[in-house]
């Protein structure tokens, strides 16, 4: 019956999906709408005749209406035809697989480095709550959460990049080629992703600890004999797990966004470059699949956390 | 009700216990030496108006107050052995296994996100050496004893998945599993349906009884005491003002504050009531007047009275903290 649950949920959740994906890829037609320049110019060349650049305009239906251009690409999309780009002819599926893993393994690696540095540090804290050793990790947290990731990015890059020489400081190679290689290229972006993911996951992590500490089922716990470390390792760490998966989702989505800066810093070609090159040239099919991959990630991301806290608190229900 | 084992002396004796809070005035004391014992198999009743320590006093004996803020001296005897000066290794062995504890609000007292087989089976494998498949038939004996219906198949349901009384009887067999020496009951009906009161009054009354546990009841109802207990303690502002045998103190109280609220009772029949009030206010802790704590409220209050007032003993076993508790004669409950 459980199962039937999950399984109506997750129907539902991918339905109401649906028009979550419409808005967000109209809005960014919106808005692409609004940014100055046109493609068609760009297409035709230099010293093109008004002429060219008219046709150039009805061959990619530029000339259309702007609602029925958006009609058009989606009518495509929901066929799962993304089109090509318009200044390289590459199809946006091939851009999509050729960009987006490098994308997705920074950002994973951010979010894998946040929670193995976060999680010891926020229990760390919470076990010794009041402590100086609490005050310097939640100081530290405080200073991570405020610090923007770029500007780690550009320190980490003088340092283990230009300065020691450990780490590459721009480029990149395909995970899907040499997964080895790509982790090597990935560490300097993913560090300088997740101090701001470090700094959250250990906040809250010490926070809900804390506050789970002092509750009276805790209070049971002592009371029926169970050692301290096994009331925190099995009780606490339980209890705060939902917590901490929904801190882990929204740092996912907060780290993949976070992308597209550091991608930038670090010459990276991820998927977050290929939205700020095909926004800056018009190149709206890119544009609008790019969008599409990162919004369709992060839903079933989102999915897939909230399925997580449902078996973890038999409490939650669809 | 044997009050002394072989050896002579009883279950638990706890001396001159002195509790207080620290915060940023320094400290708050909150009982001033309490003492009373409680005998192997002797349910013994405590009460007193809200704030005069007895929660803190039940946590005190399991070690259970906050390590940083809890300031507690004084002996705790538990079979001779003071809780008090014991290693917390030790302490822990003690908890749940010879002493266990059982609270007011069962909503909130059992994890949210494990079972109840599981809570109840990691208590027993805390404490004993048993396999999973022995420790899950315990567990379901347990639930049988506290009158869970069809309880292997409710092992697996989660505490959200059971009403407040059916909660409340799965923290019974939880605190009953390793066979304690001694329950702490703290108001464990307050936060239930009256009629489900009576049936965990009485669930506790006969597992007392078949299993020999002692039990130290804390509650607002002193019909419950009556019913239950063989023993009434009394407590006022932080001290227990008088100890005395149910019947005796039912009849003729020997402090004027039991005597205020056994008065004021509805009828010892009725269940559920709250403890009646007397007019005036408690001190508030830490400004308590050096003589009796009681004067301000007492209608016998006379010149000695501002002296500070030890527990006095009267005759057959009474004790009370009032210089006049011999001359006067203190109307009870019964007459
Ligand atoms: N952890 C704590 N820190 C500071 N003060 C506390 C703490 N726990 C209890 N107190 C104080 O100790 C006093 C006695 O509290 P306690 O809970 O023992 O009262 P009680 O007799 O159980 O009352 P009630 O009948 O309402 O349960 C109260 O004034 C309370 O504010
Ligand atoms: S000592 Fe005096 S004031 Fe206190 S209870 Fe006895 S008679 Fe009342
Ligand atoms: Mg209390």
């Amino acid at each position: 019956m459980a199962n039937r649950v999950k399984q109506r949920m997750v129907a539902a959740r991918l339905l109401q999906a649906l028009p979550i994906l419409v808005l967000a890829t109209f809005i960014v037609f919106c808005l692409m709408q609004l940014i100055p320049g046109d493609v068609a110019v760009t297409l035709a060349g230099e010293n093109a005749s008004m002429e060219r650049i008219q046709q150039i305009r009805e061959a990619y239906g530029l000339n259309q209406p702007f609602l029925v251009q958006y009609g058009q690409w989606l009518a495509h999309a929901a066929q799962g035809e993304l089109g090509t780009s318009l200044l390289s002819g590459e199809p946006v599926a091939h851009t999509i697989a050729r960009t987006f893993p490098n994308t997705l393994l920074i950002a994973v690696y951010a979010v894998l480095v946040s929670v193995l540095v976060g999680v010891p540090l926020g229990i760390l804290a919470a076990t010794r709550a009041g402590s100086p050793l609490d005050s310097t990790i939640m100081g530290a947290a405080s200073l991570g959460v405020a610090v923007p990731n770029f500007w780690f990015g550009m320190i980490l890059v003088l340092f283990l990049a230009l300065g020691l020489q450990w780490f590459p400081a721009t480029g990149f190679v395909s995970p899907l080629e040499d997964f080895s290689g790509a982790l090597w290229y990935a560490t300097l972006p993913a560090l300088a992703l997740c101090t701001n993911g470090i700094a959250e996951v250990a906040r809250q992590l010490r926070g809900s600890l804390v506050e789970i500490q002092s509750s009276q089922h805790v209070r049971t716990l002592h009371a029926k004999g169970l050692s301290p470390a096994r009331i925190l390792w099995k009780h606490g760490l339980k209890n705060v797990s939902v917590n901490l998966l929904t801190v882990v989702g929204l740092l996912f989505n907060k780290i993949l966004a976070a992308t597209v800066v550091v991608e930038a810093v670090f010459a990276i070609p991820g998927i977050g470059s290929s939205i700020v090159n095909a926004v800056l040239q018009g190149d709206f099919p890119v544009v609008q699949g790019a969008v599409l991959a990162m919004v369709v990630t992060v839903i079933l991301v989102n999915l897939c956390t909230d399925l997580a806290c449902t078996v973890l608190d038999p409490r939650i229900h669809a | 009700m044997a009050h002394d084992d072989h050896t002579g002396q009883p279950l638990l004796a706890v001396n001159n216990l002195n509790i207080a809070f620290a915060n940023d005035a320094g400290e708050t004391a909150i009982t001033r030496d309490v003492s009373f014992t409680v005998g192997h198999g002797e349910r013994v009743g405590v009460v007193g108006e809200s704030g005069c320590g007895k929660t803190v006093t039940g946590l005190a004996l399991l070690g259970l107050l906050p390590e940083r803020t809890a300031r507690v001296r004084g002996e705790i005897l538990f079979q001779g052995r003071d809780l008090l000066n014991m290693p917390a290794r030790e302490l822990r062995r003690l908890r749940g296994r010879d002493i266990s504890m059982i609270f007011q609000e069962p909503m909130s007292a059992l994890d949210p996100v494990f079972t109840i087989g599981e809570q109840l089976t990691e208590t027993l494998r805390a404490h004993e050496k048993v396999g999973r498949r022995e420790a899950r038939e315990r567990a379901v004996a347990a639930l049988e004893e506290v009158g869970i219906p069809s309880p292997h198949l409710r092992l697996d349901d989660y505490p959200y998945q059971f009403s407040g009384g059916m909660r409340q009887r799965v923290m019974i067999a939880m605190a009953l599993i390793c066979r304690p020496r001694l329950v702490i009951a703290d108001e464990p009906t307050t936060a239930l349906d009256v009629t489900v009161q009576a049936q965990i009054i009485d669930l506790l009354r006969e597992l007392s009884d078949t299993t020999g546990t002692a039990l130290l009841f804390i509650t607002h109802d002193l019909g419950v005491v009556a019913e239950t207990c063989s023993r009434l303690l009394t407590m006022y502002a932080g001290e227990v003002v008088e100890s005395a045998p149910v019947d005796t103190v039912l009849r003729r109280p020997a402090h004027p504050y039991s005597s205020g609220l056994l008065r004021s009772l509805p009828g010892l029949s009725e269940r559920g009531g709250r403890l009646p009030s007397i007019p005036g206010r408690v001190p508030a802790p830490g400004q308590m007047p050096a003589g009796c704590r009681f004067q301000a409220r007492c209608p016998h209050s006379a010149d000695g009275c501002e002296q500070g007032q030890p527990l006095r003993e009267l005759d057959n076993g009474r004790l009370a903290r009032c210089w006049r508790g011999a001359e006067l004669t203190l109307p009870g409950a019964v007459t």
